[in-house]
């Protein structure tokens, strides 16, 4: 069942309920005690502890890791209630219910970056977005082999190189002594400085964006086009479709489900701009164009001290987060879409 | 398959108009010029003197009388030198550590009626929906005592749970048989993972060890974050010296003969190397489709 069944859904929602593997039936007729084979489930907790305790002691660290690191500082989200100051710590600063949370809605500069978040991810639903899909369709149009592949590694390759790096290269062509503004000035056109820009911010981190990740966002859309049924081409043009008809009635409809479920996904993430990609240019264009949530609570919270009110916005925008991206899914899951919880990172 | 590329095409396919042809060539042409051109233009004003890199305006495309010095400059010794061979060892380590704890929780994973299996299953696939925040995320790290420790780079960062997903499949979707005859031979777990199941996930290993390895060695905020100065790897010197233009050490004195920039781009090389090096060697797995699969159960 599981081995053809080429959905594109993630299946990472445990699956617990797949088809028994011949080990389970293996143990079942060996162990003496389970003959009646729905029995064994009712094998006494400590003689299955005994039996998985490799297996146990093999996830222990990773669990731990999860716990320390992903669940424990959860509870440090408590801060957004207290006026919090590092050395009086958890126990001994002030409690203030819920004052932080009303100077955050005081705060113009709050509302200034989360307008700047807004602006942001939309802009990138609507240029970044469409690209991979295009991209893929045309990588997949190719017929060559040998140059579909080389295309293909020559645009994931930005996608493992880092930010820092990215920004420099980007100054280096776009910033002030680069390439581009040369060649403004050489067409007689006005000198333009993108990164440094408060009005094109937006669309830079755009661009960057584009051209560090669309490639790489073409996987989940070339998979999607191999699993298109290949015998409805062959039928569609024997009845006379040419290559456009077959684009339009039969590559579009068949990866629309994917396009669905992605868009949707980014929906669910709306609030989160790439962080590092913002923290190191902000300072170039400001914060009235620069500041974005995430950056927003790292400046006022870590950098100025303002513990208590930087947390609470942190806090309101992981659940409002949390919140979007269950709603997505259940959207997800109302266009017919399974198990999509695992996929965030298709992006 | 021969050299001609009309062979490929399926006999119901028409061949397309040259107009169509030209036009999807040039396309992929300025494709790959955008994705490559910033590239090489980085690498080729590190290779040039202060005079060429005036006369073209800040960017050189074709280096004229190629010249090693700034990166003699750099390699003399110095920070960068410093910042090189520290990001090298923590990308090595922490690459290393992340791989061991995601195969380990992936492999006891993989039992089906594991004793709190699916409990252990949930508690990791909930990390991908939330994320605890920057100051709290911040202040565990602080109240474990790994302020200005290389550890601060490595723990909080771990493990990702997609990374233990895109292994667990791999695993579960291995001829479970052949474990089954191990064991029935009498090998325990642990040995039927080392010796068998191991050997039979390379191509996973190095996909999900490639993802690891970018990740340490991009990675500048939790050193910025976490570490003094003299800790710095060299993702942080990158955007001190290059996007901040702040001076870097001890180098400024060498500095007078080699124009700066060349010297800023040759850093910004440097730390392209490693992923342009190891690239070629992973990326046949992404184009052959061993992560889509893995992706798609």
């Amino acid at each position: 069942m599981s081995s053809n069944s080429h959905t594109l859904t993630p299946q990472a929602t445990p699956d617990v309920g797949g088809p028994a593997t011949v080990a389970e039936g293996r143990r079942r007729r060996r162990s003496p005690a389970a003959s009646a084979s729905r029995q064994s489930r009712k094998k006494s907790l400590m003689a299955r502890i005994r039996r998985d305790k490799v297996m146990l002691l093999l996830i222990a660290p990773g669990f731990l890791y999860f716990v320390v690191f992903h669940y424990v500082p959860l509870a440090g989200n408590i801060i957004a209630f207290l006026d919090y100051k590092p050395y009086l710590g958890f126990i001994d600063s002030v409690w203030v219910g819920l004052d932080n949370f009303a100077a955050m809605f005081q705060d113009g500069a709050f509302w200034e970056a989360l307008r700047n978040t807004l602006v942001i991810t939309g802009l990138q639903l609507a240029l970044f977005f469409p690209v991979p899909i295009c991209l893929a369709l045309l990588l997949n149009s190719i017929v060559s082999n040998k140059i579909r592949k080389f295309v293909q590694s020559v645009v994931y390759l930005p996608h493992f190189i880092g930010w820092v790096i990215i920004v420099a290269v980007f100054s280096e062509v776009l910033g002030a002594t680069g390439a581009v503004p040369h060649l403004l000035e050489n067409l007689g056109l006005p000198r333009f400085d993108a990164m440094t820009t408060p009005e094109f911010f937006p669309f830079l981190v755009t661009i960057q964006s584009i051209w560090k990740d669309a490639g790489w966002g073409t996987i989940i859309f070339l998979a999607a086009l191999m699993n298109v049924d290949q015998e409805l081409y062959e039928a569609a043009a024997v009845d006379g479709a040419n290559a456009r008809h077959r684009l339009w009635h039969i590559t579009l409809p068949g990866i629309m489900p994917v396009i669905v479920l992605l868009l949707i996904l980014n929906l669910g993430s709306i609030l989160s701009v790439g962080f590092e990609q913002i923290v190191l240019q902000r300072d170039n264009v400001g914060p009235g164009a620069g500041e974005v949530l995430d950056t927003y609570v790292y400046f006022h919270g870590i950098q100025d001290g303002q513990w208590g009110p930087a947390a609470a916005v942190g806090l309101v925008k992981g659940i409002v987060g949390l919140f979007l991206v269950l709603g997505a899914n259940k959207l997800a899951h109302f266009f017919g879409q399974e198990g999509v919880y695992s996929n965030g990172k298709s992006k | 398959m021969g050299p001609r590329i009309k062979d490929t095409r399926p006999v119901w396919m028409e061949k397309p108009k040259p107009a169509v042809q030209v036009s999807k060539a040039i396309a992929l042409v300025v494709i790959c010029f955008l994705a490559l051109y910033p590239l090489l233009a980085v690498l080729a004003t590190s290779l040039s003197s202060q005079s060429v890199i005036a006369n073209n305006n800040g960017l050189v495309l074709f280096p004229k009388e190629p010249t090693f010095a700034a990166y003699q400059t750099i390699f003399a010794g110095g920070v960068v030198t410093d910042a090189l061979i520290r990001s090298l060892v923590i990308t090595t380590v922490g690459t290393a550590l992340s791989l061991v704890i995601t195969v380990a929780m992936a492999y006891g994973l993989t039992r089906r009626d594991l004793v709190g299996g699916r409990f252990f299953l949930m508690t990791a696939l909930f990390t991908m929906l939330f994320s605890p925040g920057i100051i709290p995320s911040f202040l565990m790290v602080k109240e474990l005592g790994l302020l200005d420790s290389y550890a601060a780079l490595v723990l909080p960062t771990l493990m990702s749970a997609f990374n233990l997903v895109v292994v667990r499949s791999f695993f579960m979707n291995l001829p479970q048989e052949l474990f089954e005859a191990a064991k029935i031979d009498g090998a325990g777990d642990f040995r039927i993972l080392v010796q068998m199941v191991l050997p039979l996930s390379r191509g996973v290993l190095a996909v999900v060890g490639l993802f690891y390895a970018v990740g340490y060695w991009n990675a500048f905020f939790n050193a910025m974050l976490y570490l003094n100065d003299d800790k710095w790897p060299l993702s942080m010197i990158l955007r001190q010296y290059v996007l901040l233009g702040q001076p870097m050490g001890d180098s400024a004195v060498a500095e007078i003969a080699v124009p700066s920039q060349a010297i800023q781009m040759a850093v910004v090389v440097i730390s392209l190397i490693p992923i342009v090096i190891v690239f070629p060697f992973l990326q046949r797995y992404f184009t052959k489709g061993v992560l889509t699969g893995a992706i798609k159960g």
